[in-house]
């Protein structure tokens, strides 16, 4: 019994180093007015700013210079897995997440270690992401949020443990894979496990002592708005998570959340809208309160989490000024949404990938009309529909660039899937909850109806007029694209991606292929943009998995050989050669 | 480098209180609700030897409600994977406090089976650790045409024919096996996992 002693001392140890580098200053607290306006020089939060633009003002390095780019300092952070986390930098201190709720801090400039955190996770417990999305900056505290459901308050210089707070039960299958968002002294995350029947939810802590302030479900009980979409008891797991950061105008002092799908899978047992899955909806920082919801996938079929936060950007749509609220979605169309005013208002939908399901939208409401051969179900035998489970674009997040007025899209064309009859199934805690046959999922990925051969290109990086509503530009890849979008002032669009490892700059203006450089791994990480004395930085992961691999296993499924992408995290951190 | 405990890991309390609630699962044969923390825990030693799986123990299928019914032979079908948990014959209790325990039956005719493989099982069924040993997910899923076990969570795959070995996918060893044998038509645990269960922690 001496080793369970030992076995449950929960636990975990920060490794400082014997003196912080003399090269960094003190370290800067991150203010609700810095987060709002954050420096050019600065990536404070996972999109660079609370619009979400993945956008980053700085011009030293230029579509004109931009294939100088060289290597800066490269750094192994140890571990397997999808390393998805943006190197985040407050004032010559960078801090990124990986998985296994590993948070290393590294000094910008030279990627010298300056501490590194590390949760230990319940050895019971089973990872279906096993990911993290990085970290959310306060005051002089980094936040994580990690897969055993907890949030985790560190001191920034030291890495100290300062309180850990429960979110979840992991026990289950809640998890967190997202960076929290901090504002107005809260710290904001929600809980993955659209495929284990989680209520999903958005939860609130006091970003000094770490109690809860509030928590706001994301399927709606009877007598609340919207609980009449649900049958009986069915809401309690019917999904609706959140996986990804919201953006937030501090304005309104509204966050946006994006929801995920329905659960289970198969829309028999759960008639009705299953309001808020498949949505963006908005909630009152100060109390949580839904104040408004855009449901982008009614009874959703498809298993199309609509998961990733509009970008707010106030533009012009066909000669009007809106205040938008803008996002790729899942199921295959750009959605402009209008947040002036106390409801999102549907302004347009444009398809920007194949899309054989939606019959139509309503040019009104926004509300698609299914066609109804296409949702799978009892008696309707294999379904192929189109986008795949994985949707036109996934969690992986698009970009603005206020410069070029373009909206960048990381997407997945051609690729379908076939679901078969559904299975019965009946929620267990601790277990999955998607009522079809786990074989058929896993070799449901198809090309096009009829189509035998593989289509010529898969993954795309497309570029958006929002005040046209038209495509710009699009660069195909031969394989498919899982690859988070920077932008720049130096009219420059980058993005990893592909299996081929590499990750890759474009003139934003144009689509024109400028730069491009292979990783350790494949590049499935955010890439941030900082300044350390005056020099330009760009920074990404390097870290294939996840749901890349996972996808990379249906296409070989379908083209009949292995395709090897080799794993392992690296912090890849590059400038201008001199 | 100088490592620092930063947290407050070694405060005794939270430790104790834990440890007697394991306790007290054990003393009173409850299944359900309590669970194991802590560090390193994805080693079966961490777990209480009362609530490990024991040589001798019958086994019983995981949603089975009341009193264990010993699992037979006859009640697995060729090719149909089978989620059990051991139970130990005499007391009853059922060892599903810890997922480590999960065992996944999987019935084969004993023509398929070569020698190394049949010293394993017991009238043609074979037993191996449920959690997938990349990432911890159940493996309850056999494909046929391929003849592996294929996990949902990351697509790993298993041989079962040999030994737990790896077909495919981000597994980093093999899936451990369980040895069985019969008493009558009954399934009984032979031996201890070949290897330990649980996903593969990186350092």
């Amino acid at each position: 019994m001496k080793g369970l002693m030992k076995g449950i001392a929960v636990c975990a140890v920060a490794v400082l180093p014997a003196a912080v580098s003399a090269a960094l200053g003190d370290y800067a607290p991150v203010t609700d007015a810095r987060l709002k306006n954050p420096e050019a020089g600065n990536w404070l939060q996972y999109r660079g700013n609370y619009a979400g633009w993945g956008y980053s003002p700085l011009s030293q390095i230029t579509d004109k210079n931009v294939g100088k780019l060289q290597l800066a300092w490269a750094f192994a952070t140890g571990q397997k897995e999808g390393h998805q986390s943006p190197p985040i930098v407050n004032n010559g201190y960078m801090f990124v997440t990986t998985p296994g709720a590993q948070v290393i801090a590294l000094e910008a400039k030279t990627g010298k270690e300056l501490w590194r955190y590390k949760k230990e996770l319940p050895g019971e417990m089973l990872q279906l992401h096993p990911t993290n999305r990085g970290v959310a900056l306060y005051g002089d505290r980094v936040y994580v949020a990690t897969v055993d459901a907890h949030l985790v308050a560190l001191d920034a210089k030291t890495g100290k443990e300062l309180w850990v707070k429960q979110v979840g039960d992991w026990k289950a299958l809640q998890y967190i894979t997202l960076a929290p968002l901090a504002a107005k002294g809260k710290i904001m995350v929600g809980s993955s496990g659209g495929e284990t029947g989680v209520r999903g939810y958005v939860a609130a802590f006091d970003a000094q002592t770490g109690e809860e302030a509030w928590r706001t479900y994301t399927t709606a009980a009877p007598g609340e708005p919207g609980g009449d979409t649900w049958p009986g008891e069915t809401y309690k797991n019917g999904g609706g998570s959140i996986w990804i950061t919201g953006t937030y105008d501090p304005d309104t002092n509204l966050a946006y959340w994006g929801t995920g799908n329905p659960a289970p899978w198969p829309t028999e047992g759960r008639k009705g809208d299953n309001l808020y899955t498949g949505s963006t909806i908005t909630l009152d920082v100060d109390t949580g309160a839904l104040k408004s919801y855009f449901q982008y996938n009614p009874n959703d079929a498809w298993d199309w989490d609509e998961v990733s936060a509009p970008l707010l950007i106030d533009t012009e749509v066909k000669g009007k000024k809106v205040k938008t609220a803008v996002h790729a979605g899942r199921n295959g169309f750009l959605w402009v949404l209008d947040r002036d005013g106390q409801k999102l208002n549907f302004v347009d939908a444009y398809p920007y990938v194949n899309n054989n399901t939606i019959k139509s939208i309503d040019p009104k409401t926004g509300r698609p009309t299914y066609i109804e051969e296409r949702r799978p179900g009892m008696g309707k035998g294999n379904v192929h529909f189109c986008p795949s489970l994985w949707g036109g674009k996934d969690w992986t997040p698009e970009a603005y660039n206020p410069k070029t007025g373009l909206f960048y899209i990381p997407a997945n064309n051609n690729l379908c899937a076939e679901l078969p009859e559904p299975e019965p199934t009946k929620y267990k805690k601790g277990d999955l909850y998607i009522g079809y046959p786990i074989e058929a999922i896993l070799t449901g990925l198809r090309w096009e109806s009829g189509k035998k051969d593989a289509p010529k290109t898969m993954g795309e990086i497309q570029a958006w007029d929002l005040k046209t509503g038209k495509q710009v530009w699009a660069h195909k890849f031969p394989t498919f694209n899982w690859g988070p979008l920077l932008t720049t002032g130096g009219n420059l669009v980058f993005g990893g991606g592909t299996n081929d490892r590499m990750f890759r700059a474009f003139n934003a203006t144009t689509g024109k292929l400028l730069w491009e450089a292979a990783t350790p791994s494949g590049v499935t990480g955010v890439p941030t943009s900082f300044e350390v004395d005056g020099e330009q930085y760009i920074a990404v992961q390097s870290g294939w998995g996840v749901d890349a691999q996972r996808m990379q296993g249906g296409v070989d499924n379908l083209v009949g050989y292995q395709t090897v992408v080799p794993q392992g995290g690296t912090v890849m951190v590059y400038k201008l050669a001199k | 480098m100088e490592e620092k405990v930063a947290c407050g890991c070694a405060a005794p309390a939270p430790v104790n209180t834990e440890r007697r609630k394991i306790f007290k699962i054990a003393a009173v044969g409850l299944a359900a609700g309590m669970g194991l923390q802590g560090r390193s825990a994805h080693a079966l030693e961490t777990v209480p030897e009362a609530l490990r799986h024991a040589t001798g123990d019958l086994l019983v299928e995981e949603d089975a409600e009341g009193e264990p019914a010993p699992l037979k032979v006859a009640d697995l079908r060729v090719g149909k994977p089978l989620l059990a948990f051991p139970y130990h014959p005499e007391s009853k209790l059922v060892r599903s406090e810890t997922r480590l325990n999960k065992v996944v039956l999987l019935r084969f005719k004993e023509e398929d089976l070569d020698a190394e493989t049949k010293a394993l099982s017991a009238g043609g069924v074979l037993a191996f650790s449920a959690i997938c040993t990349h990432m911890g997910c159940d493996i309850k899923t056999f494909m046929t045409s391929e003849k592996v076990f294929a996990c949902f969570c990351h697509a790993s795959k298993f041989r079962p024919l040999e030994r737990g070995s790896v077909a495919g996918g981000p597994a980093p060893r093999p899936l451990p096996v369980l040895p069985l044998k019969l008493d009558g038509d009954t399934l009984v645990i032979a031996g201890p996992f070949a290897t330990p269960p649980g996903f593969t922690a990186q350092a």
